[in-house]
């Protein structure tokens, strides 16, 4: 009886149809956001920062995005380091364009150009599906990246590499070298919770279940008058406006430096894809755990094989490969709704812990 | 004024004042176009014959070229004349690869059929992880040179200069797709093959073992894969980049049409020597590199006036 939805009474509408509506997942998630809130930033180090926390952090946002299209509408979309890569250089020339600009409004208008972006590349969407779209958005992925390795512009005619200015933020520094892990953990930890509210609010409401009957079959949702091309351009706008937003987060506070053939390059989007179908497609706490995942099992790995074992990093890396794709096939055949899934039924067994039938 | 003239003008103008140099590109073009035909020829087969559409193709040839440089590794110390080491290698990788189409069958394809494709296609880029892992893991990840005693003199043309390995490789792609063309067409197998492509349940319950369909069709997409692997490795050496640029080969598809062996010959040659030309005589437009993406904008172009390919079947859906 650790967990329990019966006996949980609701006496209006507004009660029943909140984020959480059991009281153990409250309880939960009061004690993630204390931790997050009140402990880590002041235990928080600079290799908690750059190796675990952060890397978790902004390829969950990123996986986010792409759970919107692929997880709720079914886009498949293997252009995602591009749409990354439009993130980080739009914000670039934002912040050096305009110097005075604040770095939150300069990052969600970074997300504005990649939604653009997406729409663009969205745009064959309606005639193709499926693998060929798969195929296609390749293209965005090769062709963005090429654009900002030759095009000077993007990197103000210095070096193709792109260095993350230092900015404050309400009088903190949170980019640039100097800064503190608890401000930029802080930073992106605000980004992250305020756009996964936005993100389950919008799952859950008339665009979601749009986007839903669109996956589950476009035709049957065209005829009940479900205007595919909008709600597909709609799913790439709002998901490429996340991955946008995550790349810029990937560039200003994780990484400091990019290149773009080096930092977004498409094993970046199989990366998170990856994550999404580890994680479970079409669930926004599937995006945080496939994040955790693909994040952590790296860093894991290196631990065990490299610092324990002993082995050749290279081994180590080729092992690492072997264990996603390894993993990759297992979810699809024993799990296809990934992590998300067995914390659901995991929950479920709670309920009747225990006592099962 | 000076960009339209460098777009539309000053191209055309170097094609006719160097003749010479014009079929150069174009025959470098075709060429690579065979290269791409190659690997997208396995895609065609899986994709024809069981509705996959493997994406793992392209690390399938690496991991085959792998193979059989490490295998000749192995061999050469041991004092063989190179002939009979290069049949052996070559033998012994046909193994390897038919071995590998049975643990796929067994451990990927079985446990998902009947599955949505999608969930196929995920499968197999789980799949190209593995292989790619495996492979250099196996025969370690530097580059590696592969020299089975193909020809690789040049020769001269009347000043037009044509490596006899690209010649080679048309011709090994040339028969490859003679024996496939008539296996699926005037064999039992072709046709059960065909079956299980349109629908894999209908195909078990007429009684056609979908599981010796599926080894069969990975075998031979596999002995595809080598023959690729081999001529892209004879040509520019065993690494990784080489599935990489077979990921070339999905465009290719796109424009033949996914089902149709000589639209993936035809794709590949209108990609290779489209971004041939478009890189070497354009160059002053886009300032270079643009192989990497010229065919998937191509493809991308093309998907949005005819979604099923040159030569693809119309896909007709219904609720």
């Amino acid at each position: 009886m650790l967990y329990r939805e019966t006996g949980q009474f609701k006496r209006n509408y507004a009660a029943d149809q909140q984020l959480f509506p059991i009281f153990q997942d409250k309880i939960l998630l009061a004690i993630i956001v204390t931790v997050a809130v009140g402990v880590i930033p002041f235990i928080i180090n600079d290799y908690w920062s750059k190796a675990i926390l952060l890397p978790f952090m902004v390829y969950a946002f990123v996986a986010l995005g792409l759970n919107i299209l692929v997880g709720y509408c079914g886009q498949i979309s293997l252009g995602t380091g591009g749409f990354m890569a439009v993130g980080a250089y739009s914000s670039y020339k934002i912040v050096t364009a305009f110097p005075e600009m604040n770095l939150i409004l300069a990052i969600v208008l970074s997300g504005g150009c990649t939604a653009a972006v997406g729409v663009l590349f969205g745009l064959p969407s309606l005639r193709i599906k499926g693998f060929y779209l798969a195929v296609a958005t390749l293209a965005a992925q090769f062709f963005l990246i090429w654009m900002f390795n030759k095009v000077p512009w993007f990197y103000n005619y210095e070096m193709s590499q792109i260095t993350a200015p230092p900015r404050e933020v309400f009088g903190v520094l949170v980019s640039g070298p100097q800064a503190s892990p608890a401000a930029q953990y802080l930073f992106v930890l605000g980004f992250l919770a305020f756009f996964t509210w936005i993100a389950l609010n919008l799952v859950r409401g008339r665009v979601g279940r749009a986007w839903m009957s669109i996956r589950d079959m476009d035709i049957a949702a065209e005829l009940l008058g479900i205007k595919p091309l909008k709600t597909k351009l709609l799913a790439f706008a709002v998901s490429s406006f996340y991955i946008g937003i995550g790349g810029a987060l990937i560039f200003h506070i994780w990484l400091g430096t990019v290149e773009a053939t080096e930092a977004f390059d498409i094993l970046q989007s199989f990366f998170v894809l990856f994550a999404i179908i580890i994680g479970g497609l079409g669930s926004v706490l599937g995006a945080y755990l496939g994040a955790a995942f693909m994040a952590l099992m790296p860093v894991g790995l290196k631990v065990v094989l490299v610092d324990w074992i002993g082995m050749v990093p290279v081994t180590a890396k080729h092992i690492e490969f072997i264990l996603v794709g390894s993993l990759i096939i297992f979810f699809l055949i024993k799990e296809p709704h990934g992590l998300a899934r067995m914390w659901q039924i995991t929950k479920e067994k709670l309920r009747l812990w225990p006592f099962p039938y | 004024m000076e960009f339209l003239h460098a777009l539309l003008i000053q191209p055309f103008v170097d094609m006719v004042m160097e003749p010479a140099f014009f079929i150069e590109t174009v025959t470098k073009g075709l060429m690579a176009g065979v290269l791409y035909s190659l690997v997208a020829l396995g895609f065609v087969l899986i994709f024809k014959a069981s509705g996959v559409f493997n994406f793992a193709q392209g690390v399938l040839a690496l991991f085959a070229a792998l193979t059989l440089t490490g295998l000749m590794e192995i061999m050469e110390p041991i004092g063989m004349p190179k002939a009979l080491v290069v049949i052996l290698a070559i033998a012994a990788t046909i193994v390897v690869m038919v071995l590998l189409a049975i643990v796929i069958e067994r451990l990927v394809l079985r446990p998902l059929v009947n599955q949505e494709l999608i969930i196929l296609f995920m499968a197999t880029l789980g799949l190209s992880y593995v292989l790619e892992g495996a492979g250099d893991l196996l025969w370690g990840s530097d580059v590696k040179v592969l020299d089975i005693g193909l020809p690789t003199d040049v020769w001269d043309i009347n000043g037009v200069f044509v490596e006899q390995l690209d010649v080679t490789a048309a011709v090994a792609a040339g028969s490859l797709v003679a024996v496939l063309a008539v296996f699926f067409t005037k064999t039992r197998i072709g046709r059960a093959l065909r079956a299980v492509a349109d629908d894999h349940q209908a195909a078990l319950s007429v009684g056609i073992s979908l599981q010796q369909i599926w080894v069969i069709v990975w075998s031979v997409a596999g002995i595809v894969a080598l023959v690729a692997g081999i001529m892209w490795g004879s040509k520019s050496g065993v690494q990784f980049s080489l599935s990489l640029i077979a990921l070339k080969a999905l465009p290719v598809l796109i424009l033949g049409g996914f089902t149709s062996i000589p639209g993936a010959i035809i794709g590949g040659l209108i990609i290779g020597l489209g971004e041939k030309v478009v890189e070497v005589f354009w160059y002053s437009v886009h300032g270079g590199a643009v192989e990497n993406w010229f065919a998937f904008m191509l493809a991308l172009v093309f998907l949005m006036f005819r979604p099923q390919g040159l030569f693809g079947d119309k896909i007709i859906e219904r609720v």
